[in-house]
């Protein structure tokens, strides 16, 4: 879900070769029946460069969102509230951040070193989810996040489990068996504060739903008129379902849970349809959508900045650490 | 209108294990804050843990000092409602991730893992002899404990000798921050009327006994370091006193500050 | 080499280098695997690989492997003609050799 909306390949990739190789056209052909068969791809077998290309794109792209994302959450780590939920962010972010690692893994089995990947992520050249560039400005939008945020990310990931390209479905498998209780963890935060809290703290909640509803949303990327390379990932079982389907089916699923917590969304529109069996939401804005992608979101700036910073901070940690090793493995060859 | 602070009882039963509490809690509290800074995710990863694991040191030792104190006070109580010179930590664990000056994030990487070193040994060391305390609750807490100190021993020493037989630049580093840490170690082996009572009652080690042990792991550490040995100074901090550095209040401000904020909620 | 390899080459000289990481969760149970990560050393490899992989399992053994030892054979279902690949497992920049000026330092 952190890649719906990133599928969007660049102009110069779409020309194909005049002409191919008649080896080259029988690969792809055998290729494409593994996909129709429901076979997986590894990482060793051939793959048009457009697949292997769109994959790693979308894998990175997955993979910056769960780095970025531990920021906005780890900016709440050290003014928790309770021990017990200080040690529960704590778990989720590192989660994250091992997330971002099991992707980062998977990546680079396509043939692209993390450094590069990272880089790109600097750069600007590759994206990440745009929901990681709001602001944190309470400690309910940390509840809100686990609740709207992982819950939207679940929706999304549950389906590539299935994708036909196996290190990144097995990657997908391991972050769902510990993504669940992600979003537990934050509807739960937000319950004991509606049911139990001060008019206060309701208040807060309240206010957190009213920013991060929207944001939430559109993190399932354009609507699916406006997504013309789906038809090529369905094609190749990298993309299971499209985004208006994922998107109704949060909404759905979102408005009941919302029931429970006693908030109101922030949409005046919404409202159950009988005849379609969904709920009808409001007009997305999408040119926020489109600023927030385009660089010029909250905290676009600032998260890129961080992430920069920290890599830059620590590169005499990681040349330390590599001299050491290769002094390490002289001695041992001298030995 | 405020939470009000809470009093704490200064038995020395509660307060020896406060002090044990606080100095896990506050280093833990520092170690969060380098979440989505390290200089390699998978660093991030491993502070994180070790965040976690001081944390969790921390839940069981101040359940455990409520539960001793007359007034039956919940963990959260004790963590987030006490005046500064109610904290027991030791000055060492309240400065900031890149030294006694300051900021704390960025934190600088060779101060904090000397840091974790010096601690985790202590930290080991005092849990090894907790195992046989004669509070039963006390020792079970140790027996889990002492394996994550062992963890983060072996992870932060690995780390300094990294660091100390790395790069000319590294080395340097960490002579820097042995320079500041040294000097505030000495309150770790400092012993009073509340060790003794705590020695005297088998629920725990004075801290001066741990002296000898840990300056020959440190020796150990500083020669596969190439460190130096630093010499002793006179400078003694009064973290454990209650009397803490100008750190101690910013860390409050931002760990107290929605208990504060919201009397009465919900969390 | 294309450029994007010879860029890979150049960043690969101080990137710490892959390990592939292999978990047994239960005794007797097989190691299997379950990803990589990078690392400075073998150390610090095992060390990482509990970190990450083993932060919910119990009493388990980590195995880790550095990514350009292992040698994997070929599928089954590819004829030597239509092949072009290399008998590694993963076609990573970083596994290639450094240049023997900074190899050892």
């Amino acid at each position: 879900m952190y890649t719906q909306a990133m599928d969007q390949q660049p102009k110069e990739e779409r020309e194909r070769k005049a002409v191919r190789s008649v080896e080259e056209v029988e690969l792809e052909r055998r290729f494409d029946a593994k996909i129709d068969a429901g076979d997986f791809i590894e990482a060793k077998d051939w793959m048009p460069d457009h697949y292997r290309k769109t994959l790693l794109r979308q894998i990175s792209q997955h993979a910056h969102s769960e780095i970025v994302g531990m920021l906005p959450e780890g900016n709440w780590i050290t003014r928790a509230p309770t021990l017990k939920r200080k040690a529960i962010l704590l778990a989720k972010v590192q989660d994250e951040g091992g997330h971002g690692l099991y992707l980062y893994a998977a990546a680079e089995t396509l043939g692209t070193s993390r450094d590069q990947m990272i880089d790109a992520l600097h750069s600007g050249k590759a994206k990440y989810s745009s929901i990681f560039n709001y602001p944190t400005l309470t400690w309910a939008d940390i509840g809100t996040i686990g609740w709207l945020v992982d819950g939207a990310a679940i929706m999304n990931q549950v389906p590539i489990c299935r994708c036909s390209y196996a290190p990144y479905a097995r990657a997908m498998i391991r972050i769902c068996r510990e993504e669940s209780f992600h979003q537990r963890q934050g509807f739960d935060a937000l319950l004991v504060m509606m049911r139990d809290g001060t008019p206060e703290q309701r208040a807060m909640v309240q206010d957190a739903v009213n920013r991060w509803w929207w944001p939430s949303i559109m993190m399932f990327g354009p609507p699916d008129d406006q997504s013309p390379n789906s038809a090529q990932g369905m094609r190749w079982g990298i993309k299971r379902v499209s985004n208006d389907t994922l998107r109704q089916r949060f909404v759905d699923a979102t408005v009941e849970q919302a029931k429970v917590l006693g908030v109101t969304l922030p949409d005046p529109d919404l409202k159950w349809n009988a005849e379609r069996e969904h709920y009808d939401f409001g007009a997305i804005d999408w040119d926020e959508f489109k600023r927030v992608i385009a660089g010029e979101g909250p905290c676009n700036r600032e998260r890129l900045a961080t992430r920069q910073k920290a890599w830059d901070d620590g590169a005499w940690v990681r040349d330390a650490a590599l001299a050491y090793a290769r002094k390490q493995a002289t001695k041992q060859e001298a030995a | 209108m405020t939470t009000p602070s809470i009093e704490v009882e200064q038995a020395p039963s509660v307060q020896y294990l406060l002090r044990l509490a606080d100095t896990a809690l506050i280093l833990g509290q520092r170690l969060g804050e380098w979440c989505g800074h390290a200089p390699v995710l998978e660093e991030d990863i491993a502070l994180s843990n070790i965040a976690l694991d001081l944390i969790g040191q921390s839940r069981a030792l101040l359940a455990r000092a409520g539960q001793l104190g007359g007034q039956g006070l919940h963990e959260d109580q004790l963590a987030f409602l006490r005046e500064e010179r109610d904290y027991r930590n030791v000055t060492m664990v309240e400065l900031p991730n890149s030294g006694s000056v300051g900021p704390s994030r960025p934190g600088d990487f060779a101060f904090t893992v000397l840091r974790n070193a010096m601690m985790a040994t202590w930290f080991r060391l005092i849990w090894e002899r907790l195992r046989e305390s004669s509070d039963s609750e006390l020792a079970a807490i140790a027996g889990k404990a002492v394996k994550e100190a062992r963890y983060h021993q072996q992870h932060s020493c690995d780390w300094v000798v990294r660091l100390g037989d790395g790069t000319d630049d590294s080395a340097r580093r960490l002579r820097a921050a042995l320079d500041t840490l040294w000097r505030y170690s000495p309150e770790l082996f400092e012993s009073d009327d509340v060790d003794s009572w705590a020695a005297a009652n088998g629920i725990g080690p004075r801290w001066d006994t741990l002296r000898e042990p840990w300056r020959s792991e440190m020796k150990a550490l500083f020669d596969e370091a190439r460190l130096p040995m630093p010499a002793d100074t006179a400078f003694r901090s009064t973290g454990k006193r209650g009397v803490h550095s100008e750190h101690m209040g910013y860390i409050l401000t931002d760990m107290q500050y929605l208990q504060r904020a919201y009397p009465g909620g919900a969390w | 080499m294309n450029s994007n390899q010879n860029a890979a080459n150049q960043s690969s000289l101080n990137e710490w280098p892959l390990w592939e990481v292999f978990v047994r969760s239960k005794s007797g149970l097989d190691h299997k695997h379950c990803g990589s990560l990078h690392a400075a050393d073998p150390q610090m490899a095992i060390q990482l690989a509990r970190d990450v992989y083993t932060r919910r399992l119990e009493g388990c053994s980590v195995w880790v492997v550095r990514s350009d030892q292992i040698v994997a054979s070929d599928p089954a279902d590819k004829g030597m003609y239509f092949d072009p690949m290399e008998d590694k497992v993963y076609r990573h920049p970083t596994f290639y050799k450094l240049p023997s000026e900074v190899d050892h330092m």
